[in-house]
């Protein structure tokens, strides 16, 4: 049973599902942009390349925080011009949790529609252009539908991944309820105080019923589309 | 329409170099596993960038062409169908990317045999089924050649003679030049209008069909063993013990029952080690097919035989015999003897491949 949820709780439950699903679906095309490069061409810089994406997966999540917060702080060198010339910044805004959600959740979803797209033949792709179709159409009407089911787990371990993001978040954005307070930092929060204990307990129920669904949705949709790709 | 292919490239362990010429009808790329044939068609199909590359579709170059403008309906080894469409939506794909209705769909569907396959996917295709999708699929691309890679190599002997009977129909119905990688010389026997020999990256003999089969010189290029004539016949009556008569211009052929009626043209595979050799006319042998021929030359092809071309009404028979017969018989060219046809092989729907042996 659910306790009842004081409303800092309840705003960080939706800011976190804002953020995440902005973080998944903004870093989508370059994820799949990478794990196509990854997967298919072969380049200088192939490894640095790889092991770049992978980078926030063995850092600790505090110091890619940090570094997004050099990066990406308003006298940041990439902060700095975005600052000046558009008056666009990630410091400590809802924008930036989704940043560090995005950079943090990378790597899984590369890895997943990477795998995906090498288990596709491509001597289909081939077969496919023998047939009058110029490489973009191959792509879309061949190789795509083949990785969607990839392309779905990884954008759901993704969306996951961000739901529970701590460490680089709160290192970039701080922990500013309504603003910049996720599922994890205020669960952190409403530990640190007295009597917070039942909200925080009823936050954690709640992660676990939005990890689960997602799970489920996951399997469910990635089930139906192998099916159907699969020719069954 | 006819295809000419020039063709030079350097793989790191042999050299590819081949000038070839494909009338319409079916032209035969014969050799074995490893030779090349499937890179030359894969160069054809613009899948494959040689180091040099002439390739003429009626005087009009292809070679400069990306593999999507070049207008062939390649039919792959392992069929290549895609997973995530119906039967419907593969046979439809090439037309659904030009955007707009399948010419032809019905009359492919039924030539090939797809109505009731064209809801399932191809998971739930056997071998056969898959194969014919594959072409049909080829063909509704609306190709201005066709490739075949080994199209019935992975396929059982049931299989290969539901498909054979549909390639011979696109041999006979399309004006397409027709290009058959094969190793497998009964499918060739049965298919091939020309044939090119194709041997560790080169071409060592091309010509049509029946000539370069008959040819002892050629022979022992497609394997001794398989080496063999083919004749052109027609079905002369339908005996009341069963058999078919079959007239061969210098004789008649008896065969188990085929079905037809008399006058119908027919092709007929006789391996020359299926042939022996008689000064006269035997009698008292069980062997009903026997036939008056003239020796036309004798060729040495292995240690212990020779190949000796015949002539037959003025097609050409080969037999194989052992050089110790030759000196026994005496045989030399011009001389008249009789052949004794032991067996003889269908190329033509109705009969499956296989050998024939209708003796006594």
């Amino acid at each position: 049973m659910i306790p009842s949820l004081p409303p800092e709780a309840w705003q960080a439950l939706t800011l976190s599902l804002k953020v995440s699903l902005w973080a998944t679906l903004a870093s989508l095309p370059l994820g799949l942009l990478t794990a196509h490069a990854l997967a298919r061409w072969r380049f200088p810089g192939h490894g640095l390349l790889n092991g770049l994406v992978h980078l926030p997966l063995i850092l600790p999540p505090v110091v890619t925080g940090y570094l997004l917060l050099l990066a990406f702080g308003r006298q940041g060198w990439i902060g700095a011009p975005l600052w000046d010339w558009f008056g666009v910044t990630f410091a400590f805004r809802w924008t930036g949790a989704a940043l560090a959600a995005a950079v943090m959740s990378f790597p899984l979803m590369v890895r997943a529609i990477r795998l995906a797209i090498e288990a596709v033949d491509p001597r289909l792709e081939q077969a496919a252009a023998t047939l009058g179709a110029p490489a973009p159409v191959v792509w879309l009407t061949v190789t795509l539908p083949l990785i969607l089911p990839g392309i779905i787990a990884g954008a759901i371990l993704a969306f996951a991944k961000a739901m529970g993001e701590f460490g680089a978040t709160i290192t970039f954005v701080a922990n500013i309820p309504g603003q910049t307070q996720t599922l994890p930092t205020a669960i952190y929060s409403f530990l640190q105080i007295p009597d917070g204990e039942s909200a925080a307990w009823g936050l954690a129920l709640v992660s676990v019923a939005v990890a689960f669904l997602a799970l489920a949705l996951s399997e469910g949709l990635s089930r139906r589309v192998a099916a159907r790709i699969a020719g069954r | 329409m006819t295809l000419e292919i020039r063709l030079a490239h350097h793989f790191p362990d042999f050299r590819l170099e081949v000038d070839l010429t494909a009338p319409p009808g079916l032209t035969c790329l014969f050799g074995r596993s490893g030779s090349g044939k499937t890179t030359i068609i894969n160069a054809v199909a613009g899948l494959l960038r040689p180091d040099q590359a002439t390739i003429l579709l009626d005087g009009q170059p292809l070679h400069h062409l990306p593999p999507h403008r070049r207008g062939v309906g390649y039919v792959f080894q392992d069929a290549r169908l895609f997973p995530h469409l119906t039967v419907h939506g593969n046979l439809t794909y090439a037309a659904r990317i030009r955007r707009r209705a399948p010419r032809d769909l019905d009359r492919i569907v039924a030539l090939l045999g797809l109505a009731p396959l064209l809801d399932r996917r191809p998971g739930a295709l056997s071998g056969g089924e898959r194969q014919r999708v594959a072409i049909g699929r080829a063909l509704l691309s609306e190709p201005r050649l066709i490739l075949m890679d080994e199209p019935l190599a992975a396929l059982d002997e049931a299989r290969k003679a539901e498909i054979l009977p549909h390639i011979e129909a696109l041999r006979d119905e399309l004006r397409l030049p027709i290009l058959y990688v094969s190793h497998a010389l009964p499918e060739v026997a049965r298919l091939a209008t020309t044939i090119a020999v194709i041997e560790a990256g080169r071409m060592v003999a091309q010509g049509p069909a029946a000539q370069l089969l008959s040819d002892p010189a050629t022979a022992a290029l497609l394997g001794l063993a398989d080496a063999g004539a083919i004749l052109s016949a027609r079905i002369a009556a339908q005996e009341a013990d069963g058999l078919t008569r079959v007239e061969t211009g210098a004789g008649p052929l008896w065969l188990p029952r085929l079905s037809g009626a008399p006058g119908q043209p027919v092709r007929l595979r006789i391996a020359a080690q299926d042939v022996m050799l008689a000064l006269d006319r035997p009698l008292g042998l069980s062997a009903l097919n026997i036939l008056p021929v003239r020796v036309l030359s004798l060729h040495p092809a292995d240690a212990a035989g020779a190949l000796v071309q015949l002539d037959l009404g003025g097609q050409s028979l080969l037999a194989r015999v052992t050089h110790r017969s030759v000196q026994a018989l005496g045989l030399v060219p011009g001389q008249g003897a009789f052949a004794i046809v032991k067996s003889v092989a269908m190329a033509r729907d109705g009969v499956e491949g296989g050998p024939q042996s209708p003796q006594g």
